[in-house]
């Protein structure tokens, strides 16, 4: 698939996510908006994934660690065949299986059960570590807020995979600036974000998180040769595509009218 | 204890690719033949246990058996809710092991005392709690562990505790061993208490109260086939944990008493640590006195209960 088709389905994503945003009324609309173009590429280029076998053992694994991101994840599932959109359609209803952080495979795609922050990082160095014990050759990518990267578990776990090289191993920062209620540089000293990452023995590649022809172009080639896990600090906007919505934190908790809906899916070119 | 755990992890490892040991950086030359053995399922995470327990979720959900070893502290109430959210919520088969349980580190002081531990763990959905009273027990409880399929905590004492089985028991998740016969009372014991459990009714024999000694191995699930026997034909059941009075396996008996046997409870008497931080320096066999939880102390108390003197 190209790079144009890809972009196609990013602003069709964005479209689901902001209809379903609109419909189910959950918060995290923004942080949603900031990582569908990461999970575009993975999901339509990267990932060695088949809708078919979801839990093939030799499966690339993907943990959405910023787990109240959770809509951007079932839209794309369900647009990759991984579940119907009927069962989209349930997303935050009664009795649902979508609840607003994604629970253990409760659908088929969905590798671990997030939300609570600072949690997918470690369990992708098990999953990675179980690669290579395997001699396994699958990759585990993991992606990560800013704001989560407050969290200490997150270090112990970039200590622990740049000791242990855990060469098939990604974490991707979806570096949007923004956390619940301010800018994450100034709720803690978060800068300079990537210099840390290097510090800790990673690999560390700086990008536009929205540049679908650099991320394909960066994640593609994992493992890139280094020997160290590889970091990609990806500088996005929060509410990415939608004007009245880009780097506007409101939005971390507002739900569109209707009227905003429309207005949204124009910009896209949805309608 | 501590020296067949990692006897039998050696053993388990040496036979079956699946186990992985993760420690977090103790056991210092304990380890060395399990890494000769089968070095690729040994791993020193380091002084990082929360990431310790989710490199045991991702190992488990790939098909791995891991144990996470390190003081009861550390591996429970540090990182409890990893131990919710990677093992229990995911619901693999993980092994948290921890060193310490109770007063084993008394001289430690309060931050190495263990006496919560079974509480936090013990109300997590999915979790299996055992407590093996000792060294035999220990191997039994990893054995049942590698044939679990899903998350288990395993509290361990230290090392050098009296044996009290002849032969390595049989017991899994559920399960209880009655390692005495009498008639009069029974005494539920969790854990590193099995040995001062015998003790106290050797002392209670000598004034004719014919006791019972239950190793409690499974705190949860509890065996209830157990508990219904000995409250149907004993006039006292007593739990002796060296764990706090809230939320410990005398807890979960209470419990069970009100879901199952409501009139049990004039029957049932907890022997245990009080809510509070035990502050003394000095060792365990020492706490253990000031605490009411030696055999003599235990002995005194079910005598009182029964209406009988104990020889001074």
């Amino acid at each position: 698939m190209n790079m144009t088709q890809i972009e196609q389905i990013a602003r069709e994503l964005r479209g689901t996510v902001i209809e379903l945003t609109h419909q189910a009324k959950p918060a995290h609309l923004a942080s949603a908006l900031s990582c569908i173009d990461i999970l575009a590429v993975l999901y339509w280029s990267v990932l060695n994934i088949d809708p078919a076998k979801p839990l093939a053992e030799d499966r690339d694994r993907f943990i959405l660690s910023k787990g109240h991101a959770a809509l951007a994840l079932y839209s794309v599932l369900a647009k990759r065949g991984f579940c119907s959109n009927e069962i989209l359609q349930t997303f935050n209803n009664n009795g649902g299986k979508l609840a607003e952080h994604p629970g253990p495979q409760c659908i088929p795609g969905v590798e671990a059960a997030t939300g609570s922050l600072g949690h997918g990082l470690p369990i992708g160095n098990g999953l990675a570590l179980a690669s290579r014990l395997s001699g396994r050759n699958n990759r585990v990518f993991v992606l990560l807020s800013d704001g989560e990267c407050n969290e200490g578990s997150v270090w112990e776990a970039a200590m622990f995979a740049g000791k242990q090289k855990l060469s098939n191993l990604c974490a991707i920062v979806d570096f949007n600036k923004w956390q619940a209620t301010g800018r994450s540089q100034e709720i803690l000293a978060l800068d300079p974000l990537p210099d840390k990452w290097q510090a800790f023995g990673w690999e560390t590649v700086r990008l536009d998180g929205h540049d679908v022809r650099k991320l394909d172009a960066t994640l593609a080639d994992m493992p890139r040769g280094s020997g160290k896990p590889l970091a990609i600090i990806a500088d996005t906007i929060k509410g990415k595509g939608v004007s009245f919505m880009e780097d506007d934190n409101n939005w971390h908790y507002r739900v569109p009218t209707a009227e905003e809906v429309v207005a949204a899916k124009r910009e896209l070119g949805l309608v | 204890m501590r020296n067949a755990f990692a006897d039998e992890m050696t053993r388990i490892c040496a036979a079956n690719q699946r186990p992985v040991l993760l420690s977090g950086d103790i056991g210092n030359k304990l380890f060395d033949k399990l890494k000769a053995a089968a070095p690729d399922q040994f791993l020193n995470c380091g002084l990082a246990e929360a990431n310790m327990i989710g490199v045991a979720a991702g190992l488990a959900m790939s098909g791995f058996r891991p144990f996470a070893y390190t003081i009861v502290p550390f591996i429970t109430t540090r990182v409890l809710e990893q131990i919710r959210v990677d093992l229990c919520y995911h619901n693999v088969p993980a092994t948290v092991v921890g060193v310490g349980g109770g007063l084993s580190y008394a001289a430690l002081g309060p931050t190495h005392h263990a006496l919560e531990d079974i509480a936090f763990l013990r109300v997590l959905p999915n979790m299996s709690v055992l407590c093996p009273g000792d060294a035999l027990e220990v191997r039994a409880c990893l054995k049942a562990a590698m044939l679990h399929d899903g998350p288990l905590y395993i509290r361990l004492g230290k090392k050098g505790e009296p044996v009290v089985h002849q032969s390595e028991p049989v017991v899994g998740i559920g399960g209880s061993l009655t390692v005495r016969r009498g008639s009069d009372c029974t005494i539920l014991a969790v854990g590193n208490l099995l040995p001062e459990a015998m003790r106290a009714a050797e002392l209670l024999a000598e004034q004719k109260v014919d006791t019972t000694v239950v190793s409690l191995v499974s705190v949860k699930p509890l065996d209830g086939e157990m508990l219904e026997r000995n409250f149907a034909s004993r006039k006292l059941v007593v739990s002796l944990e060296e764990h706090s009075v809230a939320g410990g396996a005398g807890s979960a008996i209470l419990e069970w008493i009100s879901d199952h046997n409501p009139s049990a409870m004039a029957k049932f008497m907890r022997i245990a640590t009080p809510d509070a931080f035990y502050t003394q320096s000095g060792k365990q066999s020492y706490a253990r006195q000031q605490l009411g939880l030696d055999s003599i102390s235990v002995a005194r108390k079910i005598a009182d209960r029964l209406g009988r003197k104990l020889a001074a």
